[in-house]
This record gives structure tokens, sequence and C-alpha cells, in this order.
């Protein structure tokens, strides 16, 4: 069975960073175009409308949030995986909240990388390490007011996903570990983002400024 | 190979050997420094210049005078933070300097107790209350903090009482009517120079401004320029270096980044010693020491404690284990603090070991690891197969 190769546009103000992940994907995706400022960003995923945008939360004129606000609902086949070297977690979080579908850090291996890609064309939230631990902290946050208990709350199997996550542990390993299976652990971390998504406790934005972050 | 250097001799230079200033000091004073500042900068002993004021005194008051004026005119060195003491000092200075002035009229032919007196009380007290409200206002540039409506009120009080007492002294002189034409004519010139250098002076405070504000904006450059010398810039020429040596340019661009990650994201003021700060720590020796990048990542936060630091300890000496016998080329470290304990987490995907099999002699995991947890009220875990990888997983209670 031969998938086809995920069609991704690499947004990076970074002509030698994009070149770089260019080559770690190698043949692994189709990369059908890249562009470098916000504004490039926008139109050119509006065109070609591709499966996965490799996303730079850190740009000039408001970064991965202004592109993803930027094309908006003109582009409902494509996912955005974010993709930084910056670790400052209410950046990181502000992408996701903004609609990505996982992060990833600029050190992460091609291979990895490309698996990274392939998950979120298929409709998978993928979170890396950094991230599950970002997740934990805001949500963990315990003077936060709860005001939705489905949103606001992280149910216990979620928080041992996470936790595993944190630890290092590859989605496979989660579910042998929990003995749960592959699509189940899935199912949790997709649940985990949508709550980061919708949930309003303002901590998940304010949260960050108040401790230490990196 | 050259690095050049931009923009970093700025600061050096705006530092640089300027001409000696003389200043009252604040350490080893006898009143207000006078003496013991003078000294040190004509190179004497302060008990030579205080004699020479004593001395001065005896000849109508003339060392009292010079001795406040000195006080009132010559700033205080700088960081010397006692502004309420130096206030009073001040004024201290400022009646001192009007005794003298007393004595010197009396010598003058001005009697203590003609009607003369009272005018020339309120011109002093005018003037002291303008004067010391410019040095307020000098200060208040140095502290960037604005000196408010009362300074204005105090301005505005010392002119009121200067007009008065002048008004008075000539009034008791019976010289007021003669005056009067004088004065007018005097105030209509001063009018007129005030309409007409006005637009001057404005123009002159908005550029001291903007000076200060381009200054302040400089010397932040000139502090970012010389963060990046002294890291970023180094780095990448020691970079250069050892191209040649895959581990070690790792080792130097990890190491780098993460000082200029610390720098850059993490608030001011952050405490250095809470546990997750501790745990980066270690975790960054062990990186430097065994070339094998440690990924850290901290839940929640507290302050550190004896039990945390053995715990620090403890996932230290495991993080060292994982670097140097396991043969992964990545450590991974989770911590979490929660309400009733702290736990670590040391993960590695190297090549793993039967944890039965380990001699009871391995000092390294059995004692500082597992020992160390357990005198701690902790306890640790090691979970291990060949081919497996290796978690050690570490516990304290809180509290």
């Amino acid at each position: 069975m031969v998938e086809p190769r995920p069609r991704v546009v690499l947004v990076d103000d970074h002509r030698l960073f994009r070149s770089g992940v260019r080559a770690e994907l190698g043949d692994a995706v189709d990369v059908v175009g890249e562009a470098e400022t916000v504004a490039e960003a926008i139109a050119l995923v509006r065109s070609t409308q591709p499966d996965v945008v490799l996303l730079d939360v850190h740009m000039p004129d408001g970064g991965g949030r202004a592109v993803l606000a930027g094309v908006g609902t003109a582009a409902p086949g494509t996912r955005f995986l974010a993709l930084s070297v910056s670790d400052a977690a209410e950046d990181v979080i502000g992408v996701i909240r903004g609609g990505a579908r996982g992060y990833v850090t600029k050190s992460i291996s091609g291979p990895e990388l490309a698996d990274a890609v392939r998950r979120v064309a298929g409709g998978d939230a993928v979170f890396s390490p950094r991230l599950a631990g970002f997740v934990l902290d805001a949500f963990s946050a315990s003077d936060a007011p709860v005001v939705d208990e489905d949103l606001d709350l992280l149910t216990a199997r979620e928080r041992e996903v996470l936790r595993l996550i944190a630890r290092g542990y590859a989605y496979k390993e989660v579910a042998k570990e929990l003995f749960i299976s592959g699509k189940t652990v899935e199912t949790h971390v997709s649940s985990v983002l949508r709550k980061l998504q919708l949930s309003n406790r303002h901590e998940l934005t304010r949260w960050a400024t108040d401790r230490r972050l990196v | 190979m050259t690095v050049s250097r931009p923009a970093i001799r700025l600061q050096a230079a705006a530092d640089g050997p300027r001409h000696r200033k003389l200043y009252r000091t604040t350490g080893g004073r006898a009143l207000g420094g006078v003496a013991a500042g003078l000294g040190e900068h004509l190179g004497l002993s302060p008990t030579v210049i205080r004699l020479a004021f004593g001395a001065l005194a005896l000849v109508g008051g003339l060392g009292v005078a010079m001795y406040a004026a000195f006080w009132v005119f010559v700033p205080q060195r700088e960081g010397a933070a006692e502004m309420r003491a130096e206030q009073r000092g001040q004024l201290l200075a400022v009646a001192a300097l009007g005794v003298g002035g007393l004595l010197l009229l009396q010598q003058l032919g001005l009697p203590i107790g003609s009607p003369t007196w009272l005018p020339l009380l309120a011109v002093i007290a005018g003037v002291a209350l303008v004067w010391r409200q410019a040095d307020v206002a000098q200060r208040a540039r140095w502290r960037a903090t604005a000196s408010g409506p009362r300074g204005l009120a105090r301005a505005i009080g010392g002119a009121v009482l200067l007009a008065a007492g002048l008004a008075g002294f000539l009034a008791t002189r019976g010289q007021l009517g003669a005056a009067r034409q004088g004065l007018a004519s005097t105030v209509v010139v001063v009018l007129g120079i005030g309409v007409l250098t006005g637009p001057f002076w404005l123009r002159m405070t908005a550029d001291l401004r903007a000076e200060r504000r381009e200054r302040i904006r400089s010397q932040e450059r000139a502090e970012v320029a010389a963060h990046v010398h002294d890291s970023v810039l180094q780095t990448l020429a020691l970079i250069q270096k050892a191209s040649d040596d895959p581990r070690e340019v790792t080792r130097l661009a990890r190491g780098q980044e993460r000082e200029l990650r610390g720098w850059l994201y993490r608030p001011a003021g952050d405490a250095e010693g809470a546990f997750g700060a501790a745990l980066e720590r270690a975790a960054a020796e062990v990186e430097e020491t065994h070339r094998t990048p440690v990924e850290v990542i901290v839940v929640g936060d507290c302050p550190a404690d004896a039990r945390l630091g053995a715990l620090v300890a403890a996932a230290r000496e495991a993080m060292v284990n994982a670097a140097k016998h396991s043969g992964a080329d990545q450590v991974q470290v989770y911590a979490e603090v929660e309400p009733a304990q702290v736990t670590v987490f040391v993960r590695d995907r190297g090549a793993g070991f039967d944890p039965e099999a380990v001699p009871a002699d391995r000092y390294g995991l059995a004692q500082s690891v597992v020992g160390r947890m357990e005198r701690n009220g902790g306890k640790a875990v090691v979970r291990s197969a060949p081919g497996e990888g290796t978690e050690v997983q570490l516990e304290v209670p809180r509290g």
C-alpha cells in the first residue's frame, strides 16, 4: 500500500533553515512551495491548498499566528504544524490556540519530522515532549477558575498520556505502557488539543508570564 | 579568522577617565563630608582642612559660611542611598550658610535687631527654598522621578518670600517709592526677555529629553552588543575552530543555545534557588561534561530545600549514568512538582541492562541514586532491559 505523499508548504523567514528542512524531509513529502513572509505564506497556502504547512512560530509581522488568522477558512483541508526554536510557552500555546495541530522543536530529526508531518496530514495531533510539558503546566495551575469542566480540566487518563509524552515516550510506547491501543492514544491527544484550543482558562495565555518557562 | 567587535566600544568610551571632580564623601565624614571630600581631592588630611575651616570661622564667621557653601554646592558622590538624611543635611547647610551670612553682615555694620533684619531673613529663606528646589529637580533627573506639584508650590513659595523680603527691605529703608518705577521697568524687561527666549528654552528642554532618550537607547544597544559578543560571537568563533569535530560543535551550539535562551526568555528576578533551575543546572553540567544532550522539562516549580537538593543530586547521577553508559544520543529528563511530592524521570533510549544482574558493588546507581533517595524519605525505581533503554524514576515527598 503506497500512501500519497503529503503536499507540504514551508513557512520560515530563514532561507537556510527552509532548505535544511527540505533536505531533511527528502522524498518523504512533496514540498509544493516555500514562503518567507506572513503575506507570502497566506497567499501561497490559499493558492496551493497543501495538506500540511510547516509553520515558523517567530516571524516579523506577527509570525505563525498571523498566518493562521490570515488563511482562516480559505484552506479547509490544510493542517498546520508549528516548528520553532522558540520554546517560550506563550508563543507556542498561542500558535496552537490559533489552530495549529501540533508543535515540534527545530532540533527534531528528519525521519521524526517526516513522521510528524504524516500524522498531522492524517488528522492527528503531534505533541513533542516540550509541548506536553507546557500543557501539563498550563492545566495544573491550581488557582485558575474552572468555568467549564469539560474544557478546563484534563482527565486522569489524558494527564497520564501527556506525562509519558513529556518523559520522552513515543505514541507507540505510551500505548504499550498504558495497555491501550495506539488509536486510543491519538484520541486522548486530540482531545487535549481540543481543550487547549477551546478552553478559556485565562491561564493558558497568562500563566506563561508568571513562571519559569524554558 | 577574525572576530569583529562593533559598537561595544561605545560604552567603554563613555566610561573613560574624565576630569576629576570634587565630591563630598559619604564615608568617614564628620558633618557634611566636605572636609573629607576636599582632603581626598587635594591629597591632604581631612584634619588639616577642618583646622583651616575652624581658623577661618574665627574671621567673622567666614569659615562657617564657606563650609556651608561647599555643603550646598558640592554634590555628594552618587550611590549614597540616604535621601532623608541627605535632605536634612542640606537644610542644616542652608541654615549654617544663613548664620554665616548674618555674622558677615553684622561685621559690615548691620547690627542684629535693626528693623532691616526681618525682610533680610525672608529673602534668605526664599532663596534657600528656590535653590533647594533646583537641587531636588536635579536629583529627580538622575533618578527619573517627577518632582510633582509639591515642587512647583515650593518654588512659587520661595519666589513670593523673596519678593516680599526685598520689598520689605526697601520699605524699611524708605526707598520703596523710588524703587517702584525702576521695578516696573524691570518687570517689563524681564517679561520681554521671557517672550523672546521662551521658544528657545522650550526647544532646549525638548532637545535635552530627546538626547537622554537616545543615550538610554544606545546604552541598551551597547549592553546587547556586549552580551552577544561575550557569548554568541565567541561560540561561533570556537565552532569555526572545531568544525571537524561534530560532537564538540554540537556541545558548543547547545551550550550557547541554553545560555541565550535563558537570557532571552527567563523573566527577570526568576528564582535561582528554585528546584527547576537547580535541575536544569545539573543537566547543563552533565551535558557539558559528557557531551550528550540532556533535554529537561519541568512542570510546576517550588523553592529548593535539602531534600530536593538530594533529589537533584540523584537525578544528576542518573543523567551521568545514562550519558556515560547507555550510548544513547540524548537523555530525557522530566520533573513534576505536585502538592504532595516531586517526581523526576531520567530516560534514555540506549543499550539498557538487566537491573537484577548489576553487581552489588556497582557504586554509582546503588549508592548515589537508590541509597540517596531512601535516606531522604523518597524512593528510586530503575526500569531497564537490554536493548530497551533505561528509565530511572525518583520521588520525594514535599514539605
